[in-house]
């Protein structure tokens, strides 16, 4: 399978200002994202992801190293507009991302920006809507969406651009319960059926658990790598970097400190309860 | 009592008036201010109304919503009023108080003036009302594209007030927000003399101001990476066309026009 993103010695300082020396964020990271899967950045705060994910989509360019997207290296400016088609880019902030002030017109502003015929502009709307399950909000003016729903637009904004990858920078970090929980099905759904390469910057350990792998980033640096699985059952080397392990591994990684072996697989509390219960019946 | 403001809010409908296209109703809208500038006397403008009031129906936009869009304009109106009331040369004196009198002229002025400044902004509502503030930008751009030769930026800035629009609840919203959280700081709005409610703006623009610029940062990013490069080479969802439904309404204009051009002409 080909990569989609690829990052070979990556390194990247924001400059200083009033002779300040840089702030170094990352200086060597190497890291490949398939096509079609489902990758989720994991990290507290100021651990550099966000600067990482900037990298994706050519808006912060190396100042070391090499990004690919898609083959295409981001430093070279006529990559630009390819690498901005197949890399769409969801922000925290849904009100600052919305640029029109009716739903389905907001949706049409990337495929217009790309010089799409108008008919089919029309279809990719409509389309990109009922994927994102807000069709029937199509002629409803943004300020009056839900923070759960402008997201949404939000990212059918994107998949009417049809681009090979999404990557959404803590979408659902602004958003309540619900909202969250809306646009994780949407993304999951999304990756699932239309096969879109999904990368999930995220400092929720539940949201980055629905992924197929988990990249954890510490001080600029990769921490653990791997699926759910294998990376919350490092529970010591989560709390070292500040981040604590789903509540059920922590629950049993705390039994295990009492003296009992149980694995630290479980990440649904359904599987921490049989993990328990078989621990009883024994 | 920020939510009160209805300047630029679209109300999404079906309506005849929603579905002409946006050039024709600008056009139209621009008709509509001739003929109210021409007219003079009471049978004009009983046309102009009876057309305003039609374009209404039609439209089907609650009344109500209308009147409450003239709220902020109260005191222009008041203020028109009284200076053409008072200070209206004239014969017939209806009502002296001390220094100042009341002649008919004055008055049948002052309704004339008010009724003209009504008449004008609801026309503009209506405009705002019907059409989505992209629809409106876009027949500008659109009505305004000649002037791209003189080298006018007309797409950036037809882009810009499209933005403007889109921020403009969110802000209020936002303005809302800011007020509140000094509110309950001990930040008093409403007593004080004018000096002092001007100086109690202050920690409220600030922030304001500074979030607006965060939004605009963020927002020109988010629009970059949606492949935004400028005008060249753009598409349309929706492309203007002007159908049947416009043709109709530019005759309706017309004649409209022309009925009040002649009733002047006559001193009516």
């Amino acid at each position: 399978m080909s990569q989609a993103i690829l990052t070979e010695h990556l390194a990247f300082a924001y400059p200083g200002v009033d002779g300040k020396s840089d702030t170094r964020v990352f200086e060597d990271l190497n890291i490949s994202i398939e096509e079609g899967s489902f990758v989720a950045v994991l990290g507290s705060n100021g651990c550099g992801k966000s600067t990482l994910a900037k990298h994706f989509n050519a808006i912060l360019l190396p100042s070391g190293g090499k990004a690919y997207v898609c083959g295409l290296d981001t430093a070279s400016e006529d990559n630009l507009i390819p690498i901005r088609r197949s890399v769409g880019m969801v922000f925290q902030n849904p009100d600052n991302q919305i640029v029109a002030n009716v739903v389905e017109e907001d949706v049409a502003f990337g495929p217009e920006n790309l010089g799409v015929p108008s008919s089919e502009i029309r279809q990719r709307v409509d389309q990109a809507l009922k994927q994102v399950d807000m069709y029937d909000f199509r002629e409803h003016a943004p300020h009056l969406l839900s923070g759960g729903q402008k997201q949404r637009v939000a990212i059918a904004g994107i998949i009417a651009m049809e681009p090979k990858c999404i990557v959404l920078d803590e979408p659902t970090a602004m958003l309540d319960p619900r909202g969250r929980r809306e646009v994780m099905e949407t993304i999951t759904r999304l990756n699932r059926e239309k096969g879109i390469t999904v990368v999930l910057i995220t400092h929720h350990m539940d949201e980055a658990a629905q992924a197929q792998r988990v990249i954890v980033m510490s001080e600029g640096r990769i921490a653990a790598d791997g699926s759910p699985k294998e990376v919350y059952a490092q529970v010591e080397l989560l709390h070292s970097i500040g981040l604590a392990a789903p509540e059920t591994v922590e629950l049993c990684w705390e039994l295990n400190k009492e003296g009992y072996d149980l694995p630290l697989n479980a990440l649904r509390v359904e599987e921490c309860a049989q993990t328990l219960f078989d621990l009883l019946k024994a | 009592m920020l939510k009160d403001i209805t300047l630029g809010q679209y109300f999404p409908g079906k309506s005849p008036i929603h579905r002409m296209d946006p050039r024709a109703k600008l056009i139209l809208l621009i008709v509509y201010i001739v003929a109210l500038f021409t007219a003079g006397g009471f049978l004009s403008y009983a046309l102009i109304v009876g057309f305003l009031g039609s374009v209404i129906y039609v439209s089907k936009i609650p009344l109500k919503s209308i009147v409450r869009g003239m709220k902020p304009l109260l005191v222009i109106l008041v203020f028109t009023g009284v200076l053409n009331l008072f200070f209206t040369e004239g014969q017939t004196v209806i009502l002296r108080i001390w220094k100042l009198t009341i002649t008919l002229e004055g008055l049948v002025r002052a309704i004339f003036m008010i009724s003209r400044i009504m008449l004008l902004i609801t026309g503009t509502f209506l405009l705002t009302y019907t059409t989505s503030p992209i629809a409106l930008t876009d027949g500008l751009e659109s009505l305004l594209g000649p002037l791209k030769k003189l080298r006018v930026p007309v797409h950036e800035l037809s882009m810009m007030m499209c933005i403007a629009l889109r921020f403009i609840p969110t802000l209020i919203e936002e303005t809302d927000k800011i007020m509140c959280a000094q509110k309950a700081r001990g930040a008093d709005f409403e007593t004080g003399s004018l000096k002092d409610r001007i100086k109690a703006m202050v920690p409220i623009l600030v922030p304001l101001f500074i979030s607006a610029f965060r939004r605009a940062d963020e927002l020109a990013t988010a629009m970059e990476c949606r492949c935004y490069q400028g005008g060249e080479g753009r598409t349309k969802m929706k492309q203007l066309r002007y159908t049947a439904l416009d043709a109709k309404a530019f005759v309706l204009g017309g004649v409209m026009l022309a009925a009040v051009i002649v009733l002047k002409t006559l001193g009516l």
